[in-house]
Formats: structure tokens, sequence, C-alpha cells
């Protein structure tokens, strides 16, 4: 939470690695996991004499994120940034300085609150090092080891404008970046293996003004719950000082997850000169119209877009409470067309949200395999009562692990639903072999109710559903007591 | 006039079967044996390596395969081109014993065209240098007068070439590597149009400016180099999609009706000496009754091209360089901690001139210098190129000189940098525009020592400036052989 009386002013960059086949200056393929230093070539490895070439898979990824943000796409042109790191092969990165691929944009996150999207530009990651010793930290270990497989994997990374207002805020513009990210098909959206990577830029100033204050840079927030605690620390550290007469130093901090507090990394002054200039090994980069137009053309559907269509299943112009909290489920999870599938096969929706919320995003990735129709199909069944909620749920676990038809996995598991004719009759059965009970559940001993369900249960063997039991007994008691 | 053999005549030989690649091999080995110990041209020789080749030559002969235009031609290599598991060293302390584990596209080029790598050849560290003098394993010395250097940075490959001990050799030209040692050296070295090789594998030093290209005993080996070599590659993205045309059927076209610029900058600048001024005016003179029409053109911007050229190459030369940090790869120094080992790595890496580079680079680049410096080098760069295209609507060619003075003295200008960098003032503005240019031997200066001509043409008129030169070595005063000269014939008798 913001201190009162102050406004934190926030900017993220945001790295995200795109899903290319291959990396971005060469063939190696671009895959999470692989034993180390197996994705190497003289290339990546930044051998004597080797050379990049552009991967245009990356530039097309690039560009759908900047058309899904808004920007415009631009003619661009590749940079060095030079500083030594023994991770980072040639000792430069190939990056976009003053003329990336996307300027001038921005994100409507689901509160309706607008963050603006300075630019979005390519560059390649680095490698990775592990450092081997008894602290397991970078001071005092013996040795470091280097795995280069990432090092030259595709990033765009995504610069905010300092519009961001709370560590709430700054929460969902990373979570609405993510959606938008993998919706184009640009990111797999998993922070915890490094996919997406936050940088943030916080200042703090008096509640009404107009001035910005002095910015740190805070690095090293690489999930949705770093970033929320960072800041609020963060902004808490800043108010502190200056509420305490104190300025607060232009300087880069790191977020220390175990501690929960930011500390000191580098000051303005140790700031890196990286010398960036023209990267003299490859052309400046204009993608024609007809390209960029046809990647346009094919742009999927974004998740303000697809939030708008749930909400309007209800008749709503935007959801709220719990239903809100389930829509951002199935969203998230790439589950939303399920929904509205089964929607428009005439299910209530908020039965096929319910369902898809929580029992199918329970296994999403079997959800987001399963065959649309044998899903809308075995919701269809609950809704018309052929299948008790308990009963849809069976089917619906075995449909998402094995596929098939719900009415045949229904008949195999025998669970077959009792029609409404049915059920009625098991009713008149109990009621007639317990007319005591009966007489003062009418009499209006409501505990009652209980012990019937039971009874209809047991000679039902469980596949009765439990409200409609209750509607029966209510409708027979009504009726007897209504009668002369 | 050749000393060795020539290829074309080898690979017409071989074609024919009147001599086995094989034998040509050992001819050249044996004369490489002759001048080696007194010049020093080589860092690495790979016999072994050429035997498997020249055997595979003499295989596809008897199987009557087709055969590549070179083949059975035995080519030296300069070592900052990567060589597949032979050392790569570009004769600095910090790549002593990289071994790359892939050819560059131009040697592959040369392999597959059927010429056989007998070995890498010396060169001013890393290519920075103008005499060979700035190599880690000591100097090569000029065949006309050992005591002389040959030039650089290209001076091992221009040296062998000139003792004709090795027909053909591949350079490199960021500022006039190819071209100035040629000159010095008394052999042809041509500079293609930036972009027409390959530089995949080339070991970078100023990446915008490298060339690869051909030192060779005459215009026609040289051609025959540059056709096999040329050509779009997909490993390079600053390759040039059409590439250049082929330049062997250009050697007989002549030069009547061209209109060849002598240009004022490049014969009549301060520092030149008589002996080189006299031997260009003679080859416009000799061009001029061949039937080109050649008359005088100024181009002032030339001046220019030696301060942006020690601005834009430092520059890239440090980002390139930065590479060599003891993690991966070549020399590791070891200390307390990664930037500890990285700097003491890189001071007993590189020597004095390519530290000197990279810190006038480093600083070129630098926040608050950049506009000054670089930023202000690329716009002369800009100047440079329009002036040569205003220069290119009076004439089709131009001439001057390939350098100020002959070859000096060894150590003459190690102590005065300077000095040196002056050496290469007629052949940067090339490199700046991206133009080919070749120089021709064309005589000797009162000395005996070897003249260079230069000629400069248009990107990719490289057929121009073959035509051109051989004109020029027709007409050129006959070269007296080196004092340290290879004396083989091709082949061994049977």
């Amino acid at each position: 939470m913001t201190p009162a009386g102050w406004e934190a002013v926030i900017g993220l960059e945001v790295h995200c690695e795109l899903r290319t086949r291959t990396k971005l200056f060469c063939g190696c393929r671009n895959e999470f996991g692989a034993p180390p230093n197996t994705h190497v070539c003289p290339v990546c490895l930044g051998l004597p004499g080797s050379l990049p070439v552009l991967n245009r898979q990356a530039v097309e990824l690039a560009m759908r994120i900047g058309l899904a943000l808004g920007c415009r796409i631009e003619p661009s042109v590749f940079h060095r940034k030079n500083y030594f790191y023994p991770d980072m092969p040639k000792d430069y990165q190939i990056s976009q300085y003053d003329e990336p691929i996307c300027v001038e944009g921005a994100l409507t996150l689901p509160d309706g609150s607008r963050v603006g999207i300075v630019r979005a530009h390519l560059e390649e990651d680095t490698g990775k090092t592990s450092h081997i010793g008894e602290s397991g930290r970078i001071h005092g270990a013996g040795y470091a080891l280097v795995d280069y497989n990432r090092a030259g994997v595709p990033l765009v990374e995504i610069v905010s404008a300092p519009d961001i207002r709370s560590a709430q805020q700054a929460r969902a513009y990373v979570a609405e970046l993510r959606g938008v990210l993998v919706a184009t098909g640009a990111s797999d959206g998993r922070m915890e293996e490094g996919s997406l990577r936050v940088d943030a830029n916080v200042s703090v100033r008096r509640a009404g003004s107009d001035v910005l204050g002095t910015r740190c840079e805070v690095k090293n927030l690489n999930s949705l719950r770093s970033l929320v605690r960072a800041l609020e620390h963060e902004v808490a550290r800043q108010v502190g000082l200056l509420e305490a007469g104190q300025p607060v130093v232009q300087e880069t901090r790191h977020f220390d997850e175990d501690r929960g507090v930011t500390v000191a990394l580098r000051s303005k002054e140790e700031a890196f000169d990286y010398r960036y200039f023209p990267e003299p090994d490859l052309v400046a980069l204009a993608p024609e119209p007809a390209w960029r137009e046809a990647v346009a053309a094919s742009q999927p559907p974004l998740p303000a877009a697809r939030r708008q269509a749930l909400a309007e299943l209800f008749g709503a112009a935007r959801l709220e409470g719990p239903r809100a909290e389930q829509a951002e489920t199935v969203l998230e999870l790439g589950l939303d067309a399920l929904v509205r599938a089964a929607a428009e096969a005439g299910v209530d929706p908020a039965l096929a949200l319910a369902r898809t919320a929580n029992e199918a995003a329970a296994q999403a990735e079997a959800a987001r395999q399963v065959d649309p129709g044998a899903y809308v199909a075995l919701l269809r069944m609950e809704q018309e009562g052929r299948l008790s909620a308990t009963q849809a749920k069976t089917v619906l676990a075995e449909l998402l692990q094995h596929g098939g038809d719900p009415a045949d996995i229904a008949e195999r598991l025998g669970l077959v639903g009792l029609d409404r004719g049915a059920l009625a009759s098991v009713v008149a059965e109990v009621v007639a072999a317990h007319p005591e009970e009966w007489s003062r559940f009418c009499a209006g001993e409501e505990k009652l109710a209980g012990f019937f369900t039971g009874q209809v249960m047991r000679r039902t063997r469980g596949q009765a559903d439990g409200k409609l039991v209750a509607a029966e007994l209510a409708t027979r008691r009504a009726a007897e007591a209504g009668a002369p | 006039m050749s000393l060795a053999p020539t290829a074309s005549a080898i690979a017409a030989a071989v074609r024919s079967g009147e001599v086995r690649a094989s034998e040509v091999l050992e001819g050249c080995l044996e004369a490489i044996d002759q001048v080696e110990g007194q010049l020093g041209c080589f860092v690495t020789l790979t016999p072994e390596l050429a035997r498997a080749q020249a055997e595979a030559v003499d295989a596809q002969v008897a199987a009557g395969a087709p055969l590549g235009p070179l083949a059975g031609v035995p080519v030296a290599v300069k070592d900052n081109l990567c060589t597949a598991g032979v050392p790569t060293t570009c004769s600095s302390r910090i790549l002593a014993s990289w071994r790359p584990p892939y050819d560059a596209t131009a040697v592959a080029r040369l392999v597959a065209a059927g010429a056989v790598v007998v070995g890498k050849t010396n060169l001013d560290e890393f290519a920075m240098g103008s005499s060979t003098e700035t190599s880690a394993f000591g100097p090569t010395r000029n065949p006309y007068d050992p005591s002389r250097v040959p030039g650089g940075s290209s001076g091992g490959s221009a040296a062998v070439v000139a003792a004709g001990a090795v027909p053909l050799a591949l350079g490199t030209d960021t500022g006039g590597s190819i071209r100035q040692p040629a000159a010095l050296c008394g052999v042809v070295g041509l500079k293609p149009t930036y972009g027409a090789v390959s530089r995949y594998g080339l070991i970078a030093f100023a990446s915008s400016l490298d060339q690869v290209g051909p030192l060779a005993q005459t215009v026609e080996d040289a051609a025959a180099l540059l056709d096999a070599i040329a050509g779009h590659d997909p490993m390079d993205s600053t390759s040039l999609p059409e590439g250049v045309l082929p330049c062997h059927r250009a050697l007989d076209r002549g030069v009547a009706g061209l209109r060849i610029g002598l240009v004022r900058e490049l014969v009549e600048a301060e520092g030149i000496e008589p002996g080189v001024r006299r031997r260009v005016e003679d080859a416009a003179e000799a061009l001029a009754a061949a039937g080109a029409t050649v008359e005088p053109v100024s181009v002032p911007e030339l001046a220019l091209g030696l301060p942006a050229y020690y601005l834009i190459a430092p520059a890239e030369a440090s980002s390139n360089l930065a590479r060599y940090d003891g993690v991966r790869y070549g020399l590791r120094v070891d200390g307390a901690d990664v930037e500890e080992m990285q700097a003491r790595t890189r001071a007993a890496g590189f020597g004095p001139e390519v530290k000197r580079r990279i810190l006038l680079g480093t600083y070129a680049l630098s926040a608050g210098y950049y506009d000054a410096y670089y930023a202000q080098a690329q716009r002369v760069r800009t100047l440079i190129v329009r002036a040569f295209e205003r220069a290119y609507e009076q004439a089709d060619l131009l001439l001057g000189a390939t350098t100020p003075t002959t070859a000096f003295p060894l150590g003459a200008k190690v102590e005065d940098p300077l000095a040196m960098y002056l050496s290469d003032v007629f052949t940067i503005p090339t490199n700046l525009a991206g133009h080919p240019a070749l120089s021709v031997p064309f005589g000797t200066d009162d000395a005996g020592l070897p003249v260079g001509v230069q000629l400069l043409a248009p990107a990719l008129a490289e057929p121009s400036l073959v035509a051109a030169g051989a004109v020029l070595e027709r007409s050129a005063p006959a070269l007296p052989p080196p004092p340290v000269a290879a004396s083989w014939r091709l082949g061994v008798p049977r």
C-alpha cells in the first residue's frame, strides 16, 4: 500500500522471451531445459569470425506484439550495447537503441486504466551463470559455470510509460501484458522459467504533485508476487527517506526475495557506459508493408476482446466479483472459448463459466486439448438433469483424461442420471416406507429432509441429484398440505 | 612476369594431367622451405592438410570428375581467416592456441574450387598495422630487401607470393591491408567491393570496412581467385545479394574508350616519394597509349579519409575485440575474480598497437564524445562517398599511387604511429566508400624497390579494374626478381 499523502510513479520494462523455433541470429534451437551448452554454435557462442543473421520469425512476433499493443511498426536499426559480462559471449549485446521496431502504444487494463507503451524492441538474451561453491551466492563462490543455451534467444523488451501508480496496478499490467503475449503466440508466459522478466523504475511524490521524483531501477522481479512485494517495499523505502528529510539516490537496486527488501546494486556514477553504436554486421530492418499487413490481418483475439465476449454472455458490459475472477481464470488459461461454445449451445453461462474455471481449469493442459463438442455435450447433460453435478464432474475428469463421448462415459461408469419421473417414484417409495417420519417432516421438522435424502440416495446408490431430491420432497409436501 | 608458376598455369597443367596436384604441392612446399627462414611469411604451415586436399584433387582427375577452376593450385591464407581444426591466431598471443571449429566461407570456397591450402600467413596483430611488425610472432620481411617491411597487414601473404613460393594468397583489407603490402612487395592485390566476398569466418577488425581479397603474381590469377570466392553468402547479412560479375572474362577487354581520372590527391600529396609519383605518371601514359582517356581530377575530400578511418575502425575494433576475455577460448590469465582474470588476460594477450586502438575506439564511442568523434566520422564518411560519386560522373576509373612510399626499413615507424598510419593514406578512402580497388606493380623506384599503382572503381566494377589492371601489367617496366626468391618449376621430373 502506498503511504497516505504519497503517490508512486512506476514504469516497467518487461523482457519477453519469444517462442521462436530458433535463436535470434543463428539456427540453434530455442528450447528451455536442454542439457547445458547443447544448443550452441559458432554464432551464439560469439566465436571469432562468426556473424549474425536475423531470424524472420522473431521479427514477425515482435510485430505481433507491437500491433497488439497499438504501436506503430517502424523501420529499425540494431545497435551494440557494450559491456563485459561472462555469460554474454561477444561482450556486447545486439539490441535496438534509438530506432526500435515498435513505438507508442498503450495497454488498457481490466479495471479500465490505461498504461502507455513507449516502445518495444528486439534484442538477444544472454547465457546463464551458475556460481558453484559453499554459499551458493556470487560472493564466496569457488567457481562459475556458464550455460550458453539461452545466449541468443530472442527477446522483446516492452517499456511502459511511467503511468503506473501502485504495486497492484503494476501486477495487473504485467498480468494483462502476459495475456497479450500468450495470445499472440509470442510467449509461453512462464515467469518461473524466466520467459518473462520484469525491471521496475520507481519514484514517489506528494499526492497531487506533477513533479517526477528521483527514481530507482529495481531488478530481479521474476514473479507477480515478487513484483508486488518489491514495489511495496521500494515505495515505502523512498517515502521513508523523504519523510526523514533524506534524498532518494538514483541507483540500480536488486530485490532480495528471501528478505523481501531491495538492496543497492550500483549508483548512477557506477552505471555502465554502454557505448551504443549501430551494429555493422546487420543491415537496417524495414519490414515491407505487405508483410506487416499480413501479420495485422492474422492477429488472434486479444484478452480484452475475449473478456468482453465473456461479459456479453451474461448481458453485462463487464463482470464483477467472483464471476470476474472466474473469467480471469479461464482467460489466463485460454479456456474461454469452451465457455463461449457451451453458452452458445444453450448451456447456462454461469454453469459453463463455473465448470470451466473450476474443474476444467484444474486440468488446464488437458482442457485445452479437449474436443469442444464433447465438453459442451457434457455441460448440456448436467444442465438438463441427466447427470447430477457430482456425476458431471466424474464424467468430466474421465473426458479430460481419456477423451470420448460423455454419454458413453456416463453409461460405462454406470452414472445414468434419474429423470424427474423416476426420482418421484423413488421418493414415493421412501415416503411410504416411513410414514411417521413423513408426518413429522410435514409438520415442519426440517432436519428430516436429510433423512429422506439419505434414504433416496441409498436406494439409488448415490445417483440422485441432491438438489432435485430436495425439490421433489418440497413439491410433495406442498401438494399434501394443499390437499383437502 | 612471374617467378613461380602462375595459378592459371598450374590449374591448366593439373587439368590436362600433365602434372599431379600432389607433385605441384611438394614443389611448393620445397619453395616455401627455401625462403621461409629469411622472410617469416607463415604463422602455421599445413602440409598434411594440403597433401590430403591435393590427393583429393588427384583422385578427381583420375576419376574424370569435374574439376574446380583452381584445381591443384597452392594457396596461402592470411591467419585472420578461420580454418577448421587449424590454429587461427590473428598473430596475437590471445588466440595463439585457438583452433576454430569451422572454415571461413572464403576458405571453404577456395577448397571447393580445388585450391590446396598450404598454411596461414603472418599479419599485423588483428590486422592492425601497415608493416606486419605488430605480429606477436615476429615480423615478416620484404623479399626485395629483408631489412625492409613487406607492408601490412597482409604482409605474410604479399611476401610469400612476391618470393615466388606460393602463387596465390588470401588477404584482408580494412584500410589498405591487401593493396599496401602488394605495392611494397611488387605483387597484385585486389580489395573487392564491400559485400562482394563473405566475411563469415574473417575475424573482425572493423566490420564495416573489412573485405577478403586476393594477392597474386598476375592480374589474371587475382581475377581467378576473386571469382572463386565472391558471391552471396546467407551467413553474412552484409553480403551483397547480386554479387560481383565474373572478372576473368574482362581480362582482355582493354581500356579503349574508358575515362580514367588521375587523382591529384593520390599523386601530388605531401610525403609522396618522387620515384612513386613518376611511376604513377608513367602508368597514366600507358593507359592513354592503350586507348583510355586520362584526365586529371581532384577529390579534396580524400584528405578527410585518414582521420575518419582512425575513429571508425578503432571504434568497431574496441567492440569486436571485447570477446577476447579469457572466459570461453584463447588465452586465460587467472585472477582473484572474473574482472581481474579478464583484465590480466587482455593485458597479457594484446600487443601495444591493439591496445592503442581499443583505447581510441572506446573513447570515440563514450557518452559525451560519441557525437564529436564517432558520429562526426560517419558524417565525413558520407562526404567521401558523395565525393567519389561526383568523381565517377566524370570518370569510369580513378588512378593514383597505392602508397606514398616504397618499402621502409623495419623499425622505422614503430615508434611513430602517425607516420605508420600515413602509409595507408591513399588506400583508406576506398574502404570508407566500400568500393573496389586494385594495386598493380609498376616498376621500381631508383633504389630498385617495387612501386604499386592503384586503380579505383565504383561498387561492383571489379571487371573494369581487372581490364585496366591487365593493360597496366602488360605495359609495366619489368620488375627484377627479388633477392630472396624461391626457385621451383611446375611439378617434379618424372
